[in-house]
């Protein structure tokens, strides 16, 4: 009977501990809802490696965080908006989350925005990469993390720019985030004095890029930009290279690649492509080390939004860690103040507006000679620096910034 | 003058005519496939664009792993293909004869899901390079355009794998056969003909033909688990408004399409994905069996 008793006291003291110590957390756990496009055109620069990536965050708290379970649970939007607004919707409604993760694919992104500005959730955008994000389509708890247009633009278009390609012809993806694009990269063009000729709109996804790249080069551009992702760029740069567009002293510019994307190319046809990159693996000691340890997991070297999610899922939880609650204005304002450091962020800065403030890289794709081993892909030529990617925070038309 | 006039130069338009009749090609020889297999099997075979798909891979195996060239898997990887299709319909399909073909298609779309589902998890969605051949890279300046080597060759290709499945199914012994067994199953049994056996064999030969398409697309799209996913739709609107089950409609109207959504990607680029349905629509409207489709 002792022996009972003992045990009895021993567990009500238990849950009263635990008690007390999640008595900020609500629902007693901490849960991230993770929506990626799983099986379609950006599931290798999101998808499953970013399901990887916040794991291996949630890993770094040891599972715990406040004395609080953390939960992550993940779903495929299909790049469908709908799709994505109703999962968050339910997500929210049902299952507790208390933030959403990754949100690859433009359309997705604001359609979920939508529902965290409605339940008051944070959003924790990596692979949506349109500037409008942190602009006019703006909420209060929306941040955006790896990267956006016009830091694509500011980082590829003015490179090409000052090398010579002064009249552009866009082959751009026909929806939000192509058209974001575009339109940030028109903007850098005309202000280092170039123009552009004109545009064509790609269904997405496409399957064939030749009618578009014959436009393109009859009109006679040097630069062709291609303001799209995925499967639609490694596509229009294979059809580029057969129609022989570099011989013909027309030089292709993707405004938006991906490591993955290279990989998929094969060094042979991407040699000399310019990109500009969140992240690379071999950046330094630390990236090398984590991307390792993802590469364990996956078979792969990350992108930029799968090693962003990390980022963006670490200092969420960070921040849960600090004030030991998990009330949205509690850890927004955490997050706020305190500067984003991991392998991912150097002193990244996260803005009113919702934007995370760090240094990008311009980076050139190295001939097949210069590749020493597997994954060796990216010469870096540059660190832009944070502001000059990003722009400064009055120059965002957030209306809640 | 025409094109002068909507404001494109005559070059752009011929340039864009030929690439229409490139991908047109390509569409003729998948309709063709889905032609052979709904005449005989009555199944509106929605696995078309996995089986395309496993043409694509099994190429790029036969090449990395054995060491066989193109042209050796021009051959081999439709074969393959071929056989994995009879398998599939002696295990699977020769079970929904004789029912709705809502059932069949409900059963290859399906199976169409898992095949790409699994090669996503194998390979990853962005897919794998395929070099074209060394004996038909590079190209030639017509004056309008530049034409790679290889795209003129997959519309000769095409056309005689078309003219050659014409000829088998409309000049040939086996051919009338063939086309005994889409009017009548049960009389053609009667005389003693293997009717099963045929039926098995269309479907690997339409399976066949889905590959070699496969094959025909690796140099030019990265082989990817969803090169299929992203046509099978439009070649299925090229079936309707050809007419199902007609051999000469997949061809004519396979080619004929490529050329409308070529032009179509001039004018009007956003509406390149759609023309096809629209003139799908049109034709529902006016000729329900389609252009060169019988009505029963």
């Amino acid at each position: 009977m002792t022996f009972y008793k003992t045990l009895l006291a021993g567990a009500s003291a238990l849950a009263l501990m635990t008690g007390a110590a999640s008595a900020e957390i609500s629902d007693g756990k901490v849960k991230i809802g993770l929506l990626s496009d799983m099986s379609a055109t950006y599931s290798d620069v999101a998808g499953q490696g970013t399901v990887v990536a916040a794991q291996m965050a949630i890993d770094e708290f040891g599972g715990k965080v406040a004395g609080a379970p953390i939960e992550l649970i993940t779903a495929d939007h299909q790049n469908k908006a709908d799709i994505a607004a109703n999962k968050a919707r339910e997500w929210g409604d049902t299952e507790q989350v208390d933030a959403f993760a990754e949100l690859v694919t433009t359309s997705v992104a604001l359609a979920v925005f939508e529902v965290a500005k409605q339940q008051n959730k944070i959003a924790l955008v990596s692979g949506a990469a349109s500037s409008p994000l942190t602009n006019d389509a703006c909420i209060p708890t929306g941040l955006h993390w790896t990267y956006n247009t016009r830091a694509l633009a500011v980082g590829t278009g003015s490179a090409i720019v000052k090398e010579g390609g002064d009249s552009w012809y866009f082959l751009t993806a026909d929806y939000a985030f192509g058209e974001a694009l575009q339109r940030d990269v028109t903007k850098v063009v005309e202000a280092e004095g170039g123009k552009v000729l004109g545009a064509s709109k790609h269904p997405f996804p496409a399957s064939d890029f030749s009618s578009f790249i014959l436009q393109a080069q009859a009109s006679g551009a040097k630069v062709i930009g291609l303001a799209n992702a995925g499967g639609d760029t490694i596509n229009a740069i294979k059809a580029a290279h057969e129609f022989g567009i570099n011989a013909g002293g027309q030089t292709v510019a993707g405004l938006l690649v991906f490591l993955s994307d290279v990989n998929a190319l094969g060094l042979e046809v991407a040699q000399g492509l310019e990109m500009t990159v969140s992240f690379y693996w071999d950046l330094n000691d630390e990236t090398r080390e984590w991307s390792k340890r993802f590469y364990e997991k996956t078979g792969k070297m990350p992108t930029g939004v799968q090693a962003g999610t990390y980022s963006a899922v670490r200092h969420y939880l960070k921040a849960i860690e600090a004030t030991g609650s998990d009330d949205t204005a509690t850890v927004l304002a955490k997050m706020r103040e305190t500067p984003v450091n991991d392998m991912f962020a150097k002193n990244g800065t996260l803005r009113t507006d919702g934007r995370m403030v760090h240094d990008m890289y311009l980076a050139k794709v190295k001939a097949p000679a210069d590749s020493k081993a597997p994954w060796d892909y990216l010469k870096i030529v540059r660190t832009i620096p944070g502001e000059e990617a990003f722009g400064p925070l009055s120059e965002s038309t957030c209306p809640t910034k | 003058m025409f094109a002068d006039l909507l404001g494109f130069p005559p070059q752009v338009l011929f340039g864009q005519l030929l690439i229409g009749l490139i991908n047109g090609a390509f569409y003729a020889v998948l309709s063709l496939g889905l032609a052979v297999i709904f005449g005989l099997l009555n199944i509106v075979n929605f696995a078309h664009g996995a089986l395309y798909m496993l043409g694509a891979f099994a190429t790029l195996g036969l090449t990395r792993y054995l060491g066989i060239s193109y042209w050796g898997s021009l051959v081999l990887a439709p074969i393959i293909v071929g056989a994995f299709g009879i398998v599939l319909e002696r295990l699977l399909l020769r079970r929904l004869a004789g029912v709705d073909h809502l059932y069949g298609l409900l059963l290859t779309f399906g199976l169409a899901l898992v095949i790409e589902g699994l090669f996503v998890k194998m390979f990853g969605s962005s897919g794998l390079p395929y070099p074209p051949p060394a004996e038909l890279s590079g190209g030639i300046n017509l004056g309008f355009m530049f034409l790679p080597w290889y795209r003129g060759w997959v519309v000769v290709a095409a056309l005689a794998v078309c003219v050659a499945t014409w000829v088998l199914f409309e000049r040939t012994k086996v051919g009338s056969y063939l086309r005994a067994g889409t009017e009548n199953p049960k009389l053609l049994q009667a005389f003693g003909v293997n009717v099963p056996l045929l039926t098995t064999l269309a479907y690997g030969y339409g399976t066949g033909l889905a590959a070699f398409a496969g094959v025909l697309a690796a140099p030019i799209t990265q082989v990817s688990p969803l090169m299929g996913s992203n046509l099978i739709i439009v070649v299925f609107a090229v079936v309707v408004i050809g007419g199902m089950g007609s051999i000469m409609g997949a061809i004519v109207t396979g080619l004929g399409m490529g050329v409308i959504e070529g032009l179509t990607k001039v004018f009007w680029p956003e509406a390149s994905s759609t023309v096809i349905f629209v003139v799908m629509a049109i034709v529902l409207v006016l000729r329900p069996a389609g252009l060169f489709g019988k009505t029963h």
